[in-house]
């Protein structure tokens, strides 16, 4: 048993920052897009958050999440990434390439109504509503640490059920050998899918696969919900893939398809840069990027610049017991 | 353009609009520093910095070459004072990114700085426009531009090289938005080319270097495109 949980218990609010943090940060910003519009430096809405974000505009109103009720996770050994940090920063192409757009460009993204549906080599194929992808499954916290492929990392406290037990309910025929996900394609609320500049030159929808047996792992997630809540836009709301071994990319966002296959799927970043990111892109600390060190990695967590840490990058991002699942392959060839 | 009428701004006018330009650039990285100490730059206060000011030092390059050719299309030759200052500033903001590099990013782990400048093409590439930045800030005092008469002309014109280096570090650091550095790069070979007259004036030496710097963008572009270790 890898997981253990405590009793029932519903709605959490644990390490929860307070809006005023949050609102007080926006307001810094809005005041220094001010000063920025005013000068000769013109901004890249590239890769960062921050300084350089003056051309968002502040009207969109907040997406609403709602408390859920889920087992509280009792395993919390390392420091939470702030709630504030894990929702304010966050690769979600399909809203913009800089890691403060999601958050600025997803405020008004519909989740309800919702469709999920399990179907290719299944007996029984599935869909979901979106009232359904909370009350189908009973939902329990996981704490996970995630292992951007940028390498930085958060550890954040999930609350999802098993992908286990979904493809159990739909019942995989036994040709099945891959899982293969896609988000929704909606170019008319995802700007990213509108244009190739603002979405990164991405083929969307954005496609991504495990093997059957990685998706029957038990430590392999859907998440509907995070820090006790249900998932805000920019990571992944209504329901999102949470794979902690792997790199972050893999953990694919808004999920509206899951087909079970007898070929390995094609995922989007293998399709963009194949020397780059493989299939598998299991966390490992001896395989580098071509273009950077996995050897460690920043991790996220409150403070200024002079409390950053950086830590060793753990093989599997920690998960040893999965490591069964390749046993034999030589991981340097199936990054 | 020759029935064009220079343009002059009186002296205190453009005192103080030199006066905002330095206190815009500066204020500004300020700043950000501040908000990055105080936890105010988002999840990762370290991209950020990295972020800021590495488009920061190459907007300004960009900026200090296009002053040349707008003062004299537009007959506006109290403009060509801010040049230098401006290059000043890029090379300044490359300082700091460095040394966000250094001090953040990798926390002084010195040994790791070396093997990343040497392993990483892009860093390489951004190493390279950086040594030639700092070369340019030094020997822009007046006493050493003096010194070194025409050749000083030939050295600054390094620039442009600089401006490439920093299109093509910033092209190969993204994961896929090759749009942004794809336009910095076009940018700075239009800039070349309305140049090309006065860059065809320097010496032997300085073509020689010139092709040197493009051979060894060459070979690292290769580098750059071998198969996965
Ligand atoms: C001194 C040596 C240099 C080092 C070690 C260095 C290193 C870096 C690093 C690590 C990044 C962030 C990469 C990432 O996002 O993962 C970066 C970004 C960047 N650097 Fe440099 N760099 C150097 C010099 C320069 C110079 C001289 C320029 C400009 C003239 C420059 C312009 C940029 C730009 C534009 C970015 C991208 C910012 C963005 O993504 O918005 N760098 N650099």
């Amino acid at each position: 048993m890898i997981f253990k949980f405590d009793k029932a218990n519903s709605l959490s609010e644990n390490d929860v920052t307070d809006e005023s943090i949050y609102k007080q940060r926006r307001d810094i910003l809005k005041k220094l897009g001010y000063l920025g519009a005013g000068s000769l430096l013109a901004a890249s809405g590239s890769a960062s958050a921050g300084p350089l974000d003056w051309f968002s505009s502040d009207k969109a109103e907040a997406f609403k999440t709602t408390p859920l009720s889920f087992k509280k996770s009792n395993l919390n050994l390392e420091i939470q990434t702030p709630e504030q940090k894990a929702t304010s920063y966050n690769n979600f192409y399909e809203f913009g390439t800089g890691k403060g757009d999601p958050v600025e460009k997803a405020q008004s993204f519909q989740v309800d109504p919702w469709s999920l549906s399990i179907e290719g080599l299944v007996e029984k194929p599935i869909t979901l509503g979106y009232e359904d992808l909370f009350s189908t499954f009973n939902l329990e916290e996981r704490i996970y640490r995630l292992r951007c492929v940028e390498a930085w990392s958060m550890v954040i406290p999930w609350v999802g059920f098993s992908l286990a037990s979904i493809i159990k309910k739909a019942q995989p025929l036994s040709s099945a050998k891959y899982v293969s996900f896609q988000t929704l394609y909606d170019p008319k609320q995802m700007p990213g899918q509108r244009s190739r500049f603002v979405g990164g030159g991405v083929d969307y929808p954005y496609v991504e696969g495990l093997r059957l047996d990685e998706a029957m792992q038990p430590l392999t997630m859907l998440s509907v919900g995070m820090y006790g809540k249900t998932l805000p836009p920019q990571n992944g709301a209504p329901i999102r893939l949470v794979v902690p071994w792997k790199y972050g990319f893999k953990s694919i966002k808004s999920i509206v398809k899951i087909v079970l296959t007898d070929k390995q799927p094609p995922t989007t970043w293998q399709n963009l840069a194949s020397d780059e990111y493989g299939f598998y892109a299991n966390v490992n600390p001896a395989v580098d990027h071509p273009r950077w060190s996995q050897a460690r990695e920043r991790r996220i967590t409150s403070g200024g610049l002079l409390t950053q840490n950086r830590i060793d990058t753990l093989p599997f991002n920690g998960y040893e017991e999965v490591a069964s699942l390749y046993k034999g392959m030589d991981l340097r060839k199936f990054y | 353009m020759i029935f064009k009428k220079p343009i002059r701004i009186g002296p205190t006018k453009f005192k103080i609009f030199q006066w905002m330009m330095h206190i815009v650039i500066l204020a500004w990285l300020i700043l950000v520093f501040y908000q990055g100490l105080t936890d105010q730059l988002g999840g990762d206060p370290v991209q950020s910095l990295l972020d800021f000011t590495g488009i920061g030092a190459l907007n300004l390059l960009v900026i200090s070459l296009v002053i040349s050719p707008i003062a004299s299309y537009l007959k506006f030759g109290q403009f060509i004072q801010l040049r230098r200052p401006i290059g000043l500033y890029s090379a300044f903001y490359a300082l700091s990114h460095l040394m966000v590099f250094i001090a953040f990013e990798l926390q002084f782990e010195m040994g790791l700085v070396l093997s990343e400048i040497i392993d990483r093409p892009y860093i390489t590439v951004g190493f390279t426009a950086f040594i030639i930045l700092s070369i340019l800030a030094i020997t822009s005092i007046n006493n050493i531009k003096k010194k070194m008469g025409r050749k000083w002309f030939t050295l600054h014109s390094l620039s442009y090289i600089a401006v490439i280096l920093g299109g093509i570090h910033y092209l190969w650091l993204v994961k896929s938005a090759w749009y942004e550095p794809a336009i910095y790069i076009i940018v700075s070979l239009l800039l070349i080319l309305l140049r090309r007259k006065k860059l065809q004036k320097c010496s032997n030496s300085a073509c020689m270097f010139i092709y040197t710097v493009l051979l060894y963008m060459h070979t690292t572009w290769i580098y750059r495109q071998r198969a996965p270790l």
